[in-house]
């Protein structure tokens, strides 16, 4: 995400809007990039990201493999760079990578020849969220600029509040972060987001409110005594909330901990929640993302950068 | 072999234990340095067996790289004692120190006997061992001080991970004074480090990698100053790399405690964005430092806080850096870099080039009490000839190390090692040497 420009970014959630409709129509299948291969490479297990990958690969036309480290070579002992290598010998399109480690989705397409898309690596970023996150904001209010989101949770380790930070500040939203200091990297104010560790304050007069997932292993001593005390102090509940404005919205990223970070009742209102519209828009920002990425290799003779990857991650 | 007489002739002497600087003459006899100075053949043609015109390039101390990772035994697929020691004599290198981080890990003698027996087999540079300083570098039982001191050892060092218990530092410190030998602490405090990966700050948080913070050195050292000054065994601080560190270490040497400190040239010619887009061959440990101690590191180098410059070779082969940052192995190879890079602190006009030359040659030696680096009357003819102004580029296809591990492939630099002398015998001679 970061990196990417205010244009592309708007290239992308325009063309997104569109397969948004393509999605709710009865035939939701186009034959628009037939022939074409995308392999889901996914070491690190999701369910939700890779699913909706697959369906945004389908609805295009492209055949769609999934590759999961269960069933790979990796757990055989070869590495990434072999395994990409292995990949590019059978001319896939696009690659979707998921990776555990921060850098290695760069790492990978600096070794291939085709577009690769970076499904989240490590805590670095997670650029189809960013990207889903702003084309339901944008739907539901009409702008990204000129509002106030609260990213809030685990920001030290989510890639989903790095590329979100990215992409909201190159569209002129106004970003803060709310989280326990034990969750907020070093040097976050110099990404130019508004710090706070008390929610109350961090949430007064926003538009938005973007919930982040607390890992369980997160949440027993560590870096919060415990769940308890979390949920107490940085849980979103319509207490909390009522401090944002009277018609803010609450996101979250899934999958969700209720009663961790999110009170189940307010997850569920769909007044205040876009949770499931998230999950909709993300498979029509991934069409988006594929479509913008291979469309260029339509033409044999056009030259598309082997390096130039989804949300330059 | 002996080799005869060889007279070298129109060089530019350096000695930086003395601050000699002149154009004399140097005589060579049976492996040592016979006679030298301005005075030497004034009256004419030398009767030698060779004469050598240094044509008005340096020659000086070979240098002494106190901080080398060898990886033999055990590991001869990243480098051996031969290809250490062909990369040691391209950047004018002739005696160096090896941590005891082998395998197996020198914690007793017969390991010491081998290395000393394998270097005498290749010829090449001078090898000294350090010694674990506890079994195993577990951190738990002494090794034998006394008998690996006998054996020849010149400190003792737990290698690339700190002796963490203070218990076991202090009473080694203590018994370390019965024979007064040196110990060696790599200075990062494990549980701040654990996980870390770089310098925790705004680029690793931009990264996405998790930070080493500058405290895990600081916290260090100042507790170790606090044990060093319990006893009175000479203590060392490797490649220290932050201001406040460097600060405290001042402090410490201007009360008379016995504490020393080297910096690798990483820690002065780089800075932690050097890792850009997550650059394995910039991951060391300690971590690239931000600008500012970078620069704190420069200062302490000028001001003789920090002692000698050591290269701390650390050999590691593709598979184990060409991987996602956060699976990558720490270290970098740096024998044939040492010397230009430490004259970029000369040619930037942060110390004199004698001053630069000292922090490689008679200072690491003075540390580890080596009859080595400097031009004296009857000791060993271990000699570098160098042109320090020369421009080149460092390729590391060039490089001679079994690895290629280095961060400073395509930088321009100036100086390069044309001659190094072992021992009266010429070891290495650069391809482009107009001798």
């Amino acid at each position: 995400m970061e990196g990417l420009s205010a244009s592309e970014i708007s290239l992308l959630l325009d063309t997104a809007d569109g397969y948004v409709e393509q999605n709710r129509q009865a035939d939701k299948k186009r034959d628009l990039l037939h022939g074409r291969t995308l392999i889901n490479l996914f070491f690190e297990n999701s369910t939700r990201t890779r699913t909706s990958f697959e369906l945004a690969g389908k609805r295009l036309g492209l055949d769609v493999i999934n590759m999961s480290v269960a069933t790979s070579a990796i757990k055989k002992g070869e590495t990434l760079i072999d395994t990409a290598m292995t990949l590019n010998a059978m001319h896939p399109d696009v690659l979707v990578v998921r990776h555990a480690d921060s850098g290695a989705v760069e790492l990978l397409s600096q070794k291939v020849n085709c577009s690769v898309i970076n499904a989240g690596d490590g805590s670095h970023e997670h650029p189809t969220q960013a990207l889903l996150d702003a084309l339901t904001i944008r739907r539901r209010i009409g702008r990204l600029n000129n509002l106030t989101v609260a990213i809030c949770g685990d920001i030290a380790h989510s890639r989903v509040a790095r590329s979100n930070i990215h992409l909201l500040h190159t569209m002129g939203a106004r970003v803060r972060v709310v989280a326990p200091p034990t969750l907020l990297p070093p040097a976050i104010e110099r990404f130019g987001v508004e710090v706070f560790t008390d929610m109350r304050k961090g949430l007064a007069d926003c538009d938005v409110v973007m919930m982040l997932r607390l890992q369980l292993e997160r949440m027993q001593g560590s870096f919060v005594p415990s769940v308890r005390e979390y949920y107490r102090y940085f849980g979103l509940d319509a207490e909390k909330l009522a401090y944002a404005k009277p018609d803010a919205f609450v996101m979250h990223p899934g999958p969700m901990n209720r009663g961790v970070e999110i009170a189940s009742e307010l997850a569920d209102d769909i007044d205040r929640s876009v949770i499931r519209q998230q999950v909709e828009m993300g498979v029509a920002v991934r069409m988006a993302c594929i479509d913008i990425l291979t469309r260029n290799q339509a033409r044999p003779d056009s030259f598309v950068d082997p390096t130039e990857t989804a949300g330059g991650n | 072999m002996p080799a005869g007489r060889i007279a070298y002739l129109n060089a530019r002497l350096l000695d930086p234990a003395t601050g000699l600087d002149e154009t004399g003459a140097v005589l060579v006899e049976d492996g040592k340095i016979a006679d030298f100075g301005a005075h030497l053949f004034k009256g004419g043609a030398p009767s030698v067996r060779q004469v050598v015109d240094c044509a008005g390039l340096c020659l000086a101390p070979g240098l002494v790289d106190m901080r080398v990772q060898l990886r033999e035994p055990g590991q001869e697929h990243l480098e051996d004692i031969n290809s250490a020691g062909d990369a040691a004599l391209a950047g004018g290198i002739t005696q160096l120190a090896c941590l005891p981080n082998t395998q197996p890990v020198i914690d007793d003698v017969p390991v010491v006997e081998f290395i000393a027996r394998r270097a005498r087999e290749a010829k090449k540079v001078k090898i000294n061992c350090y010694a674990a300083l506890t079994k195993g570098m577990q951190g738990k039982e002494l090794t034998e001080i006394g008998l690996l001191s006998d054996a020849g050892v010149v400190a003792f060092t737990d290698g690339e991970q700190a002796t963490v218990n203070a218990k076991t530092l202090s009473r080694a410190l203590k018994y370390a004074e019965a024979f007064d030998a040196m110990i060696v602490q790599h200075p990062e405090e494990p549980s701040l480090a654990e996980n870390g990966l770089m310098n925790k700050g705004e680029l690793a948080s931009r990264l996405g990698l998790s930070g080493i913070p500058r405290e895990a050195e600081i916290i260090m050292v100042e507790r170790d100053l606090r044990l060093a000054a319990m006893s009175g065994t000479r203590f060392h601080f490797a490649h220290v790399t932050t201001s406040d560190a460097l600060d405290a270490i001042r402090k410490a040497k201007a009360q008379g405690l016995p504490v020393t400190c080297d910096t690798a040239p990483h820690y002065f010619a780089l800075n932690e964005t050097a890792i850009g887009n997550y650059r394995t061959f910039a991951k060391v440990s300690p971590p690239l430092r931000d600008e500012a101690d970078r620069q704190a590191v420069v200062a302490a180098i000028a001001d003789g806080t920090i002692d000698a410059i050591a290269s701390d070779h650390a050999p590691h082969d593709q598979d184990s850096k060409r991987l996602p940052f956060p699976q990558a192995s720490f270290g970098i190879i740096g024998l044939e870099t040492l010397l230009p890079l430490t004259l970029e602190l000369y040619h930037n006009r942060h110390m004199t080039l004698l001053e630069a030359l000292a922090a490689v040659t008679c200072k690491p030696a003075d540390l580890l009490r080596l009859k080595a680096g400097r031009l004296v009357r009857g000791a060993a003819a271990d000699l570098v000839i160098f042109d320090p102004d020369r421009p080149w580029q460092i390729d590391e296809s060039q490089l001679k190390s079994r690895s290629k591990n280095t961060p400073f492939d395509k930088r321009p630099v100036q100086g390069k090692a044309l001659m190094t002398i072992v021992d009266g015998r010429t070891l290495y001679r650069a391809p482009d040497a107009p001798l």
